[in-house]
Order: C-alpha cells, then sequence, then structure tokens
C-alpha cells in the first residue's frame, strides 16, 4: 500500500490519479499519523511555501511518526516538488527546521540574467547522477523558485541546468526526493512512479 | 535549459468546451474530459483551461479532468475565495489564474500568494486597444476598457507577488491572423516575470515569433480545436517534432 501524504498542503489527487492510472490501484491518502501503519511506502507531495508545510507538519502531529516509519522502519519515502525540500534540514525560505532526513538546505535561485525567470517553471532536462528512480536523460515539468543544495554529494540523485546545475533530485537508502512533477510529466512521470512502486 | 512552453487554451462554459472569437459569441466544440484524454495522448506539456460561465467553479467537471490530466493543469474562472484555490490544488490543478479578484480583492490575492507560493499565482491580463488604439487593461467580467496601462498594471501585479502573466490580446482572440508582437514585446521587455501569451495563434510560425519577441510560454485557442479557420472541430496539437522544430528555429535566432 502507498500512502499519499494530506497533510492540507498537497497536490494528492493527480499523485493518486497516476498511480492508479498505472494500474497499481494501491493507493491510499492518508489524512492522520496513525495511518502511516498500514502503508510500506510514502509519497510526500507538497505545493506551497516551506515554513507553512512545517508548521502543518508539526502541528497535525506528523514529525514524529515520518521519522519513525522513513528513519527507524526504513520505509521508503518519496518527497515531490515541496515534498522534497522538506527533507532537507532548512530552506531560505523560512524559519522553521525541514524534516532532517538529508543533509543540505534549499536555497533561491537569483540570477543577474534578467532572462532567466524566476520561479524555473516549465519543462527541462533532466540527467540522471544515480540510477535509483531515472535511468536516462529525460524531461519533466518544473515549478519552484527554490533549490535543493546537498551537504553530502553522494546524495545528488538527478541534475539540471537552470542558470546553474542544481540538483533536481535526491536519494538516501530509502529516501527519494523529486523537485519536478513526475505526476504532471505524462510518459517520463509515469516511468518515474513505476520505478519508485517497483522498489 | 528551459524550454518555451506551447500549451492549448481551452475554454469552458456550462460543462462544455467552447471557442470565443475577440471573448464573444462562445460556439459548442465538445466534450472537455474526451477533449483532455486526446491531448493527453499528445503527450500536451500545459494545460490552461477557463471557465467563462460566470457562475461556480465547475468543481465536478474538473474533477473528471484531473483524473486524466497527466500534464500541469492551470484552472481560472469564478475564484473567490481562499477555500476555492484550495480546493482546486487539493482536486490536482497545478496553478491558478485570477483575473477579476484583481480588481476585486487583491489583499486575497497577496495572501493566497503568502499560502501557496507565487509560482501557483497566474495574473491574467486581458489586453485590448482603446478608440485611439492605445493598449488598455479590458475587464470582462463588466464588458468595458479600462483607463488602465498594462505595463503599469502588469509591475503592481509584480508587487502583488504574482508568479506568471498570461497575457491575451482580446482584439486577436479567435482571429488567427497572427500574435500581437507588438504587445508581447512591450509586456514581456518591462517584467521579470514569465509570460504567456494567448489570442491570435493561426499557425507554428506565430509561435515561433512569440516566443522571439520574448514570451516565456505560448497558448493555442481555435488551432487545437478546429480543423482550420471557419472549418469543423478537430482537437490536435503541435507534435513533439513541430514543437521541437519551433523551438530550434528561435534557438538560431
Amino acid at each position: 500500500m502507498i500512502g499519499i501524504l494530506d497533510y492540507g498542503m498537497g497536490n494528492v489527487g493527480s499523485v493518486e490519479s497516476m498511480i492508479n492510472f498505472l494500474g497499481y490501484h494501491k493507493t491510499q491518502i492518508i489524512n492522520s499519523p496513525k495511518e502511516l501503519d498500514s502503508v510500506n511506502k510514502i509519497v510526500l507531495p507538497g505545493v506551497g511555501s516551506f515554513d507553512n508545510a512545517m508548521g502543518n507538519i508539526t502541528q497535525l502531529g506528523w514529525l514524529q511518526p515520518l521519522h519513525h516509519h522513513v528513519i527507524e522502519k526504513h520505509k521508503p519515502i518519496l518527497g515531490i516538488c515541496l515534498g522534497m525540500q522538506l527533507l532537507m534540514e532548512k530552506s531560505e525560505e523560512g524559519n522553521r527546521l525541514g524534516l532532517g532526513f538529508i543533509k543540505g538546505e534549499c536555497k533561491k535561485f537569483k540570477f543577474r540574467d534578467s532572462k532567466l525567470k524566476i520561479p524555473h517553471m516549465g519543462w527541462n532536462e533532466v540527467k540522471p547522477i544515480k540510477k535509483d528512480l531515472c535511468e536516462e536523460d529525460s524531461r519533466f515539468y518544473f515549478v519552484h523558485s527554490y533549490y535543493v543544495e546537498c551537504k553530502n554529494k553522494e546524495d545528488v540523485m538527478l541534475e539540471t541546468d537552470y542558470g546553474i546545475k542544481f540538483t533536481s533530485g535526491v536519494s538516501k537508502n530509502n529516501i527519494f526526493g523529486v523537485q519536478f512533477h513526475p505526476e504532471k510529466s505524462h510518459k517520463y512521470g509515469m516511468k518515474l512512479m513505476e520505478k519508485f512502486i517497483n522498489l | 535549459m528551459l524550454q518555451p512552453r506551447i500549451m492549448p487554451c481551452l475554454l469552458l462554459k456550462d460543462g462544455s468546451l467552447v471557442k470565443t472569437v475577440k471573448f464573444k459569441n462562445p460556439s459548442y466544440v465538445g466534450d472537455a474530459v474526451n477533449a483532455i484524454k486526446i491531448f493527453n495522448e499528445k503527450e500536451v506539456d500545459e494545460l490552461i483551461l477557463i471557465d467563462i460561465s460566470k457562475k461556480k467553479i465547475p468543481f465536478d467537471v474538473l474533477r473528471k479532468i484531473t483524473r486524466e490530466c497527466f500534464m500541469p493543469l492551470c484552472y481560472g474562472g469564478n475564484i473567490k475565495t481562499i477555500q476555492d484555490i484550495k480546493s482546486l490544488f487539493q482536486l490536482g490543478v497545478e496553478k491558478v489564474v485570477v483575473n477579476t479578484l484583481l480588481f476585486t480583492n487583491p489583499k486575497l490575492v497577496k495572501q493566497a500568494v503568502k499560502l501557496f507560493g507565487s509560482q501557483s499565482i497566474v495574473a491574467s491580463v486581458d489586453v485590448k486597444t482603446n478608440f485611439w488604439g492605445q493598449y488598455k487593461i479590458y475587464q470582462h467580467a463588466q464588458n468595458k476598457i479600462t483607463n488602465l496601462d498594462p505595463v503599469k498594471y502588469v509591475q503592481q501585479l509584480e508587487h502583488l507577488g504574482i508568479g506568471e502573466i498570461f497575457l491575451y490580446s482580446v482584439n486577436k482572440d479567435g482571429t488567427w491572423e497572427g500574435m500581437d508582437l507588438k504587445l508581447i514585446d512591450i509586456i514581456a521587455g518591462s517584467t521579470s516575470l514569465p509570460v504567456v501569451s494567448c489570442g491570435g495563434v493561426g499557425t507554428t510560425q506565430d509561435i515561433t515569433n512569440s516566443i522571439s519577441y520574448g514570451s516565456s510560454g505560448v497558448a493555442i485557442g481555435s488551432m487545437c480545436v478546429y480543423s482550420k479557420k471557419d472549418m469543423g472541430v478537430l482537437i490536435k496539437f503541435p507534435s513533439r517534432q513541430q514543437i521541437k522544430t519551433i523551438i530550434s528555429s528561435n534557438e538560431n535566432m
């Protein structure tokens, strides 16, 4: 069973639709931390701002249960977009601490070249550094103003070029994150989701 | 690097797909969910859906659409509250387009930007030329040309924290006669926000031109729902290969 976390910030519907479209009718949208017990994989979606999301996660009591299931029970987790940023320790976007599953922080894009608009929005190329979830150069849909910078290079899974080369995917053991939206990246997204489902 | 985005812009009225000419005379095109399925198969990279019914947000139709839509979906029409926006995101809508709300309740838009992030809030900027041929902001809710200058207006929106400008040329809507490149040039040149332009596309060359004048994205209306000007309904979209040509001819400019 794949649990899609609904903590009031997410795009839970489209993630669920894609997994079901792929033929895996084993999704559950989970609204309370207790429900984590009944799933063996977790998807952490997210739309919005870092502090708002971490505020919700903290207030709704997800912090400790997430830590338990991801760090102690090693359940695979996939953070999507803001969900990936929440896996990090902190962000320039806010003051709250992140989940801290992966060492590093989120920084805001800053460009002198005004041709490079912020947010980075649209389809861009993704290069696999590690082939965990994506084996070849692909195209994915991005919408974000902040990017992840890993403390440890070995946690970088995917890379994308937008003014700078930035980390568009992270992985560390059972923990995965992608900055783009696989659920909105038709065939490329389906490939990636299928890999996560079959881990 | 980031590629220019090319997307269908579909209009919804009372649950069905329609198409207008110069924002008037909506004519029936077909079933929305069916059209989305076709665009999905064509691997369309993004889709804009605007409800022009001036009623309530058609959540039932949108629910069916988001289940079939594995591409970014941007919705606009009759958005009035923060809860509306929240509900849309929960359905699987990626971005919302606001227009009337920018006039009636800019504070709420600012609040939405703070809550959901600027990248998810798009401002629709409808521009029409007035009697003297000057570009002015058009307010569709009241069907009137305001006295607002589009450049100044877009700068205000930038202050509000909006993430993207959806620039719609009312004069060119549904005409197939090419985009208003002068307008695109002026607006894209005066803002750091991404500008998606709409209105007037009749050929793939029009898309190429629009990008070379500064559009980050181009939305297509009539050309993706009709076979030709004044001809029958045909849901279509440039192929991946055609899009590659459009993009690469810009890179060579």
